[in-house]
């Protein structure tokens, strides 16, 4: 059974992909079956993903692959295939759980929704193109499951497409991972001119195997540019600087799908990518650094930290989960950078879970709210809402890395473990520290805004969300602690279970310096964050009820904050202004300097036209005219002579032949 | 008086001239029919005239050529009674002067 599901890995994919077409075709008022469709296509996928995850767990270093032509051009083949691994079973394990249940949730959140089909459809066909993308055995088809990742991103960000500003970052995100793409691209075409395939694994002639690497190792830049290339998509897709501007934006779309694709599933494709082609990352790397990886690293800092800070200032409950998914992106691509691949791929395991949770309790307070984002107007929520309050605490505290119940906590402290063993430098380690503080202090913020004090919103009338959406909370909310035990370092299962050795229990792993490190960062990020926003709010000695502690102490660092660093800005007066330029030159030579030409073209041939028309019309249609009349005036002269009459005919024979014979007798 | 060919073809000859005159002037196409069979009897003289004062004048080589001639020219005339009846039919005349159809 299970080796069944081993060798046919595209079923998974395809079911979320059938459920979509089933669904699209489906009219505008089955909502019931859309629903059920895509439920049932989800919890399909879930279950083979299981059936595939379990032969993994009995072999260390699993590795099936599934290697099949997709056409010949030439002597060329290009081949495709499917990959079943730890890291592509784990991504597949957690897409599917975290798919599924917010499916779940949106058959609540969504139901008021006048197009609730079409994003059911929508739902289904990301969840068959990111499960696709996870089990890739080619950077071909791995582009095309991004790709269409990506056009599922568009479709879901602009799912309210009558709002100018939902199209406006559909767009935004689209342009934004299309110039990371480009960069992808480049450097998938440069690898095969390289190594020949694009296949990751191959039975040893794969790009990612001895036989590829040799043949790249032959010259270790150009490896390095290549990966950089593709880290461009990677950087595109997980909204890494400077490319992160579409990711807060993209909150536009329906909160399920800022949960689902701009959290936990889609903006780690770009994780996830570096941690499959890393064996191009670490090519002739000397201490695990190589100047790649580097990049890599000081981008995942820049990221991390920026975003950070920024979202410590912003007032949006989705913004804020939306900067901090930024900046927990980058903490990632900081792990894989410094060679702590399996902490990034753990930590992108956990965060899937517990920023789905956040995500969806961010939506739970939005619908109870009645479509209210600014956390300024919300508060005390805590006793209307019960249980998106616990749950999104427990989110809060996995994401701000509490450790010891959190899973959140273990794969912090494990990046943090790898950063500081970082023999580049040790700033990193110093700046991922100061990101820990920060995560911690702006979820105190927004969670003591949003569900302590006093209520401040305009409506009364704010309601706990129906069981349909509270149901997917509290399992997520179960996974996001349960998660934890595989994390330990006691028992470092999926550790052990992504680099392919065993688990040994050892509870004296249990007690390090990085383990009190940490709680020690996460307590006085969280003791501060009480301390400044403990009356977050309410007005306090001169500060006005709605002025932020932190603007009211610190104004102009409040204001560069709380305007995103005017990155936005920045790229609306360089790269918005450059191509708005260049559209309006190529506007002008089009309409003014191509067009004069093309119409000059015209008149000359109008002018010969006329030329020729006149030489037609007096020359030589005038000559035939002429040519006619004379023919027709002869012939009607000639017609005169035939009378009709045979005898007169007879006569003329008669007297031709007589004058002949005259003719001959006179000449005789 | 001994039979000369003179005397043969002044006699062709003016049984010619007298069929082409009826053929000329009659109006009615019987009688042009019948100019026509006279033009073809003065033709069959001469061919007997002229094999008869030839070099050569055993039977019966001149004689077959007439007979050919004949029988044609029965043929031809069973063609022009025929169309001559066809004709009528269509124009209920045989008067050849109202038959100018092929007038251009």
């Amino acid at each position: 059974m299970s080796s069944w599901i081993v060798t046919n890995l595209w079923l998974i994919p395809a079911l979320p992909f059938a459920a979509s077409l089933v669904i699209l075709s489906l009219s505008n008022v089955r909502r019931k079956s859309a629903a059920a469709l895509a439920v049932i296509g989800q919890l399909l996928a879930l279950a083979f993903s299981i059936l595939a995850f379990l032969p993994t767990l009995q072999t260390h270093g699993f590795r099936v692959v599934q290697n099949f032509n997709w056409f010949t051009f030439g002597e060329q083949t290009l081949r495709l295939g499917f990959i079943l691994d730890p890291l592509a079973a784990a991504m597949l394990m957690m897409i599917a759980l975290v798919g599924l249940c917010i499916f779940v949730f949106s058959v609540g959140y969504m139901a008021e929704d006048r197009n609730f089909v079409r994003f059911f459809a929508y739902l289904s066909f990301f969840s068959g193109a990111m499960l696709g993308l996870v089990i890739a055995n080619s950077l071909v088809l791995l582009f095309i499951f991004w790709e269409l990742v990506g056009l599922a991103s568009y479709l879901l960000i602009g799912f309210w497409i009558e709002r100018p500003s939902a199209a406006a970052a559909a767009k935004k995100a689209f342009v934004t991972t299309r110039i990371g793409d480009m960069g992808f691209f480049l450097g998938m075409l440069w690898l095969y001119n390289r190594s020949g395939t694009l296949l990751f694994y191959d039975g040893g002639n794969g790009c990612l195997e001895s036989a590829g690497l040799a043949m790249l190792g032959a010259s270790p830049a150009v490896a390095g540019f290549i990966a950089l290339l593709i880290f461009c998509g990677a950087a595109g897709k997980s909204g890494q600087f400077p490319l992160h501007v579409w990711l807060p934006d993209a909150m536009e779309g329906p909160t399920p799908v800022s949960a689902l694709i701009h959290a936990a599933t889609m903006v780690a494709a770009g994780v996830f990518l570096v941690a499959r082609v890393y064996p191009l990352f670490s090519l002739g790397a000397i201490n695990g650094v190589t100047p790649s990886l580097t990049v890599v690293v000081w981008i995942g800092v820049t990221t991390a930290l920026m975003a950070a800070l920024i979202a410590v200032a912003q007032a949006d409950i989705k913004r804020i989960l939306a900067y901090s998914t930024v900046s927990q992106l980058g903490l990632m691509m900081v792990s894989l950078g410094v060679g702590g691949v399996a902490a990034g791929i753990m930590h992108l395991l956990a965060h899937g879970f517990f920023k789905a949770l956040l995500f969806l309790g961010s939506g739970s307070v939005i619908h109870g709210c009645h479509g209210e984002h600014d956390i300024r107007k919300m508060g005390g929520l805590r006793r209307p809402m019960p249980v998106t309050f616990v749950t999104y605490a427990i989110g809060m505290m996995a994401l701000s890395g509490v450790p010891f119940f959190f899973s959140g906590g273990w794969t912090k402290e494990e990046i943090l473990h790898a950063t500081a063993h970082w023999p580049r430098s040790h700033a990193t380690y110093y700046l991922m520290l100061a990101g820990v503080v920060l995560t911690a202090l702006y979820m105190t913020r927004q969670i003591i805004y949003v569900f302590f004090g006093n209520s401040r919103s305009a409506s009364e009338r704010v309601h706990e969300s129906p069981r349909v959406m509270t149901t997917p909370l509290i399992v997520l909310a179960i996974c996001a602690i349960f998660f934890s035990v595989l994390l330990t370092p006691a028992w470092p299962w999926l550790h052990t279970y992504l680099t392919g050795e065993s688990a040994q229990f050892e509870l004296v792993r249990l007690i390090q310096p990085m383990f009190f490190v940490s709680l020690v960062l996460v307590g006085a990020g969280i003791g501060f964050g009480i301390w400044m926003y403990r009356n977050a709010g309410a007005p306090e000695r001169n500060r006005p009820a709605e002025i932020d502690p932190l603007e009211y102490a610190q104004p102009a660092l409040f204001r560069f904050l709380a305007n995103k660093m005017w990155i936005d800005e920045l790229y609306n007066r360089t790269v918005v202004a450059f191509s708005w330029m260049a559209a309006h030159l190529s506007d002008w030579m089009d309409r003014y300097f191509w067009d004069g030409l093309v119409r000059g073209f015209g008149a000359i041939g109008q002018l010969f036209a006329i030329f020729t028309t006149s030489v037609d019309e007096r020359g030589i249609n005038a000559g035939v005219d002429e040519t006619t009349a004379g023919a027709r005036s002869l012939g009607r002269v000639m017609s005169t002579a035939h009378s009709g009459q045979i005898q007169t005919y007879l006569g003329v024979v008669a007297i031709g032949m007589l004058a002949l014979l005259l003719l001959y007798a006179w000449l005789a | 008086m001994t039979p000369t060919l003179q005397i043969f073809l002044i006699v062709s000859g003016a049984l010619f001239s007298i069929g082409l005159l009826a053929a000329l002037s009659r109006r009615h196409a019987i009688f042009i029919l019948i100019g026509i069979e006279m033009m073809l009897a003065a033709a069959n003289l001469n061919f007997i005239a002229f094999w008869r004062f030839g070099p050569q004048h055993q039977p019966p080589t001149g004689v077959m050529i007439a007979i050919f001639s004949i029988a044609i020219a029965a043929a031809e005339a069973a063609v022009g009674l025929a169309m001559v009846i066809a004709v009528y039919r269509h124009y209920h005349t045989t008067n050849v002067d109202q038959l100018d159809q092929l007038r251009g």
